[in-house]
């Protein structure tokens, strides 16, 4: 009987084995692997998804988070890396080659929080650095006043919710406070992970959502996508211009609107762009400059190439439905660079030629 | 002859899975070790007793993780005790069969098997709630999230682990110790009091340490309702953090040696704490059984 039960959980795995190993050995072709980012994993399933569906070829992707994608092209062990956060010049000298940063999207991260009635409030930059350090404790603060005429704010206690995992979406809103405050930068400074001065953390966006829900009180950031698509009210920042700007897709996208070093690494965060709301941020895509390491293909160097080329030019008509704003017209064309400049064998893969 | 050779490859199967599971072990602690030497080298004891963590200033004292594991653990045990015992005595003792105790057995056992990131968010939308109710009364921040939190999840999760155990010996006390006790005239009371349990004491200790030992490693469920703060925590109510969640938080986004190394070494820290509390249940576990 125990023999019986034994070799059908045998069969039964194997036979799970074969349903799933087919795809990888026999419909092979030219097949691509990236892994890194978690925020642009949803834009990146749909523009992979289509991009099979034109070209053939098969795109995948593990939503591992930023450092993970950095370590794994590092290890030399995927074709491309995708990351929230620029490699530092450390980073890069450290790599066996160059290694190139080519965006794709741009993200926001906005202030949230659970207040009676929901009110739209206005944040000066300041005035988000001293709630977060723990300075400013009550929400009828005269710093939080005085920026909202006319808002019943109540005589209750702030309660700062943050990050507790290591995030793409912490990096943009700490570098923003970094730029912004002279104490932050001191006591905090920027990263993935900081040491929080005040407040509790919640994992993920969802953990943040959740707690800023449910504390009466709270103050919270998340990324622009989750806050729209979950309806939750967002705070109107003031940006270095001096404008109050509401976080939106366009208001994002018009971050991008500066000039951008060649190798596209830049901070969009207190972007000078007058229309730009602040605290906004690019994605990444990475790759090695040489293609010809590990005994790689020229084809598969060639396909990574056209790949990359179609994400920054036909691929941006999917950001907007899914709530990433487009790259901006200046990003696309530093972009364009940076992909001509990917060589195989020291020859620029796409030559002259104005697209693949 | 066929015989013969059946019982020497039965033999090699048990001979290689024994040593395969000590190999393994003595492999991970090793794999550990080796991942943490940078952190150990440069921290040194410091690692062990530093309050501060700070991946930016690549800093790194794990004590307020250290600590929060082993208060939301033991604080866990403390909860759930009186509940599994008396689950213990009710299934071994008072409804030793039939329909009722088998749901009830079932029930409690299927506690084992809810997945903990279920536990993690049932916390947070349920459990949570009720504790910043608790906290309003008592006039403490009203986090919601925070020790307390996480040890009432915990308690719930580790039920099932002591409980089981318990039923089984208590369910295993020879009749005759307790027919004894009753021809003396004994109590119901009396004779689980100060019969039975004596008697069953060192297989309910094995069980408070299993499950002691699944609470310290728990992660996903603590993480949600925990707080995720580096902060010494002044009272229970506080948010913390555990040695678990720190390495599932940060570990995915950890750049750079120093503090992937560091990491790692909360995890072999995590390691000889579950190896320590291991040897201390066996040795209680030994000393207080009962000899015949």
């Amino acid at each position: 009987m125990n023999k019986k039960i034994y070799l059908t959980i045998i069969a039964l795995t194997l036979l799970t084995g074969m349903i799933i190993i087919p795809e990888n050995t026999f419909g092979e072709k030219t097949e691509l692997l990236g892994a890194g980012a978690t925020f642009p994993y949803p834009l990146y399933s749909k523009m992979f998804d289509i991009y099979n569906k034109e070209y053939g070829i098969k795109v995948n992707y593990q939503s591992i988070g930023s450092g993970g994608g950095q370590r794994q092209l590092l290890n030399k062990t995927i074709d491309f890396g995708a990351s929230d956060a620029y490699m530092t010049d450390e980073q890069l000298q450290d790599a066996a080659s160059k290694i190139l940063h080519i965006p794709t999207a741009l993200g926001a991260v906005i202030l949230t929080y659970n207040l009676p009635g929901n009110p739209v409030l206005k944040f000066t930059p300041v005035t988000i650095a001293d709630i977060f350090l723990g300075k400013i404790t009550k929400w009828n603060a005269p710093e939080i006043k005085d920026n909202n005429p006319g808002v019943k704010l109540p005589d209750s206690n702030i309660i700062v919710v943050h990050r507790s995992d290591g995030s793409g979406t912490t990096f943009i809103f700490v570098d923003y406070l970094s730029k912004i405050s002279k104490e932050w930068e001191e006591k905090v400074s920027k990263g993935t992970v900081v040491n929080w001065p005040a407040g509790i953390g919640g994992k993920g966006n969802e953990g943040v959502a959740g707690l800023v829900k449910q504390i009466p009180g709270s103050i919270g950031y998340t990324e622009l996508i989750y806050a729209l698509q979950n309806k939750m009210p967002a705070g109107i920042v003031k940006n270095k211009s001096g404008n109050f700007i509401t976080p939106t897709i366009e208001s994002t996208s018009s971050a991008a609107n500066i000039n951008i070093p060649d190798d596209t690494r830049v901070s969009i965060t207190n972007t000078d762009s007058p229309d730009g709301y602040p605290v906004s941020g690019f994605t990444w895509i990475l790759v090695y400059k040489e293609q010809n390491y590990e005994g790689r293909k020229e084809g598969k160097a060639g396909g990574l190439v056209n790949l990359l080329w179609w994400m920054t030019h036909q691929g941006q008509k999917y950001s907007a439905p899914l709530k990433y704003a487009p790259l901006s017209g200046e990003a696309v064309k530093k972009a364009e660079e940076v992909i001509r400049s990917i060589t195989y064998n020291g020859k620029q893969i796409m030559g002259e030629r104005s697209s693949p | 002859m066929c015989k013969l050779r059946s019982e020497t490859v039965f033999n090699k199967v048990l001979y290689f899975s024994a040593i395969t599971i000590v190999v393994l072990l003595v492999s991970i602690f090793l794999t550990l070790i080796l991942g943490s030497l940078p952190s150990i080298k440069a921290f040194g004891i410091y690692f062990l007793f530093g309050k501060t963590w700070d991946p930016v200033f690549s800093k790194f004292g794990a004590f307020p993780f250290l600590f929060g594991t082993l208060l939301t653990s033991f604080l866990a045990l403390a909860i759930s005790i009186p509940f599994s015992t008396s689950i213990s005595i009710f299934l071994g003792e008072y409804f030793k069969e039939g329909s009722l105790s088998s749901v009830i057995k079932n029930m409690v056992e299927l506690l084992a098997g809810i997945p903990s990131i279920i536990y993690g968010f049932w916390g947070l939308f349920i459990l949570v709630p009720i504790v910043r109710f608790i906290e309003i009364k008592l006039d403490v921040p009203p986090y919601g999230v925070g020790i307390f939190t996480a040890a009432l999840i915990l308690a719930i999760m580790i039920i099932p682990y002591s409980a089981s155990l318990g039923r089984e010996v208590i369910a295993l006390v020879p009749s005759d110790i307790k027919e004894a006790a009753y021809s003396l005239g004994a109590t119901r009371y009396e004779v689980i009091r100060k019969v039975m349990l004596p008697y069953a004491r060192s297989g309910i200790f094995a069980g408070i340490f299993l499950s002691l030992g699944r609470a310290i490693g728990e992660t996903m469920a603590v993480t949600v309702v925990i707080g995720n703060t580096n902060f010494f925590p002044k009272s229970i109510f506080d948010p913390s953090n555990t040695m678990a969640s720190i390495i599932a938080n940060e570990f995915t986004e950890a750049t750079g040696e120093l503090y992937l190394s560091s990491l790692i070494e909360i995890g072999l820290l995590l390691f000889v704490v579950t190896a320590i509390i291991n040897i201390i249940g066996r040795y209680i576990t030994k000393r207080i059984g009962v000899k015949i």
